[in-house]
């Protein structure tokens, strides 16, 4: 048993890791780049808990054991901070406490390590609040930022950093650590990292539940009823609401929690008013939980043009005749007709269409459903 | 606040001195009025008015007693507090303890402009003293029924037509409307007609992104592109003139492919039947393919305005064009 044991597939990267816990290449600032699902954050902690492992033998270090281990991997370490963000972007008053905590000497363990999850969701402004202190960082401090590339991340801070690239595991990779961790029949699993791509989350979800894999395979059938310009206008209004309960199924419940939580910390009971003097804070939190419903909106709406695109790769591998294996395989003679009664160009023209709205809806504030409107009206 | 607008609400025309008077609702023309027609009464009843101003959000405690104790020279006091939706905790104390019984020789003029802060005070004030609704001129026949009332209080005639282009011309700010009509009764002498209105504020429309969404596709390019220039000119903004064109264009899809009758259209769709009877009318104007294509392009233009173009106004104007174009003549 050993933490870099869930790096599936990503035998390189362990090594390297691993060499580096022992003492061989360590640096103070490292770089996990790789596409979503490959897991950066998760190979972030592992070579945290390799760092701060009680093991006296360098090379036995990251032994998944002892208490260091197990605390990292749980994330209750006093010496790992984990820094992610639910909202849109890390704000620049959370990396100016990041500075001053990595001034810190470690409290029990070897190193003090940050682990930024969302280094690509910083503005360039707070990414320079923190470039001076990963460069130069105190002796037991480590810095691991996680980004999907390399080029998500300031070129001044990728140069402060060593890169750890990880790649996508292979479906089968994916299907046999859904098996082993959480325990899904073997078919089911396959079938789910086949439809999510190899993205481990995602396969998860898929995998256990079946309102998620249904509202997938009505959003990927979308194309095959798209026949004039009500019927797009139609789909967007759909798959806007898809997102929107997919969004709403997560959010509701954490935000009840957190205002019960919030007023039993300030003292008050259930249904009592709430003094003037604490509404300021209720506030806070309401404002908190809109960013982060508009966040997870944007991510649903992403997964669910994701979805849509794999679509259209099937279409075009058809097209083109590679014989590479379909990710939609159960809609199979579907995609033969569709394939069919087109050409590769005006198939790589639509998937063109759904990644600029994809683009757009993450980066820029326009309207979602309009988009998706604009995108349906590029499908037909 | 129309809620808390009780029985004793006054028009502010009729206000009248009252040992406390509370000016209530955002619409700060309205209180600006109330509160100068309040001087000048007491003023004309006492040439020594003594007028104190505060701001409730800084009050000092105390300061109320003190500027409203009668003084060795007996004036008349008029205490102006302004901003009470911001008020401090001494002014919500000194203020409840006055609120009752007011101030020997002293008007206080509360001012309020929305929201719930001193709620216990708004209500202590509200049942038993005057208050003068401040309420914002939504409806055009509100914005009529002020114009008219204007030229009666000036003592002078105004015919319907010009009221209608005076209120069409400057009738989005109800400071910018008053200015008007003092202007134009201090000007021109004789009953005001549409000519003299046309004469001093012709060739101004204030025009709302809607009136220009509906222009265009009524295919009428020049009057739409005119319209937009008005409706930039007088403040709006380019974002909601995209979603309105979006918003016209997307019932008119949701209608296109659809059979049947309008009100079975509304209840499948869940829109007004009016809408769907008015999309099915202006669809007869459009092809399947020409409305694909403004659609995509609204969609472009909804980016181009939130930051994609250097121009958005250029942008606006293009897709404003393009709609108006592709609506076939009837």
């Amino acid at each position: 048993m050993s933490v870099f044991d869930e790096l599936r597939g990503q035998d390189a990267v362990a090594a390297q890791l691993r060499r580096a816990a022992a003492g061989e290449g360590m640096t103070h600032a490292w770089l996990f780049t790789g596409p979503p699902g490959s897991g950066r954050s998760n190979a972030a902690k592992a070579f945290a808990a390799a760092l701060n492992c009680e093991q006296p033998d360098p090379a036995l270090r990251g032994c998944g054991e002892c208490h260091a281990c197990r605390t990292i991997v749980g994330e209750t370490h006093p010496d790992v901070q984990h820094v992610r963000t639910d909202k849109v972007t890390i704000a620049i008053d959370e990396a100016r406490e990041l500075v001053a905590t990595a001034g810190n000497h470690p409290s029990s363990g070897r190193w003090r390590i940050i682990i930024v999850e969302d280094a690509d969701r910083m503005a360039e402004r707070t990414t320079n609040v923190l470039l001076k202190a990963i460069e130069e960082p105190t002796a037991r401090t480590v810095w691991m930022l996680c980004a999907p590339s390399p080029a998500d991340v300031l070129v001044t801070i990728r140069s402060r950093c060593r890169s750890v690239a990880l790649r996508l595991p292979s479906a089968e990779d994916v299907a046999e650590l859904l098996v082993r961790r959480d325990g899904v029949e073997p078919a089911l699993a396959a079938s789910a990292a086949r439809l999510a791509q190899s993205h481990v989350g995602i396969a998860r979800r898929l995998a256990r539940d079946a309102g998620a894999r249904e509202r997938r395979l009505e959003t990927v059938r979308f194309p095959l009823g798209l026949k004039g310009i009500t019927s797009a206008v139609l789909m967007a209004e759909r798959l806007m609401s898809i997102a929107g309960d997919e969004a709403d199924s997560s959010n509701t419940e954490r935000d009840a929690a957190e205002r019960q939580a919030l007023l039993s910390s300030l003292g008050l009971e259930d249904g009592a008013p709430i003094p003037p003097a604490l509404r300021g804070q209720l506030k806070r939190l309401e404002e908190d939980q809109k960013r982060r419903a508009k966040r997870s909106i944007t991510d649903s709406l992403d997964r669910t043009l994701t979805d849509l695109i794999s679509f259209y790769r099937d279409v075009l591998l058809l097209q083109v005749g590679t014989g590479e294996s379909l990710v939609n395989e159960e809609l199979r003679s579907e995609l033969e007709g569709f394939a069919a009664a087109g050409t590769p160009e005006t198939t790589l023209a639509r998937i063109d269409a759904i990644n600029l709205t994809r683009r757009r809806l993450v980066t820029s504030n326009v309207a979602p459903l309009l988009a998706l409107e604009g995108m349906a009206a590029g499908l037909v | 606040m129309a809620k808390a607008a009780s029985s004793t609400a006054l028009s502010w025309r009729d206000v009248t001195p009252a040992p406390i008077v509370l000016l209530s609702g955002p619409e700060e023309y309205f209180a600006q009025r109330a509160r100068d027609l309040l001087r000048k009464q007491l003023r004309a009843a006492h040439p020594d008015l003594e007028v104190t101003s505060f701001d409730a959000g800084e009050y000092a405690p105390g300061s109320l007693a003190l500027a409203s104790s009668p003084s060795l020279f007996g004036e008349y006091k008029l205490l102006e507090v302004s901003r009470l939706e911001a008020m401090n905790d001494a002014f919500l104390t000194d203020a409840l303890a006055l609120a009752g019984s007011g101030a020997e020789d002293t008007v206080i003029l509360l001012r309020h402009a929305g929201g719930t802060r001193g709620k216990k005070l708004l209500d202590t004030v509200k049942a038993a003293w005057p208050v003068v609704d401040c309420q914002p001129l939504k409806k055009d026949t509100d914005k009529n029924a002020f114009v008219s009332a204007e030229f009666r209080a000036g003592g002078r005639r105004i015919e319907g037509p010009a009221v209608l282009a005076l209120v069409q011309a400057v009738g989005s700010q109800t400071a910018e409307l008053a200015a008007a009509c003092q202007q134009l009764m201090e000007d021109t002498s004789g009953a005001v007609t549409a000519e003299t209105v046309e004469q001093y504020y012709g060739g101004r429309v204030e025009a709302s992104a809607f009136k220009v969404a509906d222009k265009a596709l009524d295919g009428d390019a020049a009057g739409a592109l005119a319209t937009l220039r008005h409706a930039l000119a007088t403040g709006a903004d380019p974002v909601p003139l995209v979603a309105a064109l979006a918003a016209k264009l997307r019932t008119l899809a949701r209608v296109a492919g659809s059979r049947g009758s309008a009100a079975q259209l509304a209840r499948d769709l869940g829109m007004q039947p009016w809408l769907v009877e008015q999309a099915q009318r202006d669809i007869r104007r459009w092809t399947p393919e020409r409305l694909r294509i403004c659609i995509r392009a609204v969609a472009e233009a909804d980016a181009q305005v939130k930051g994609l173009s250097r121009d958005p106004v250029y942008a606006v104007e293009r897709i404003v064009h393009l709609v108006a174009t592709s609506v076939s003549a009837r």
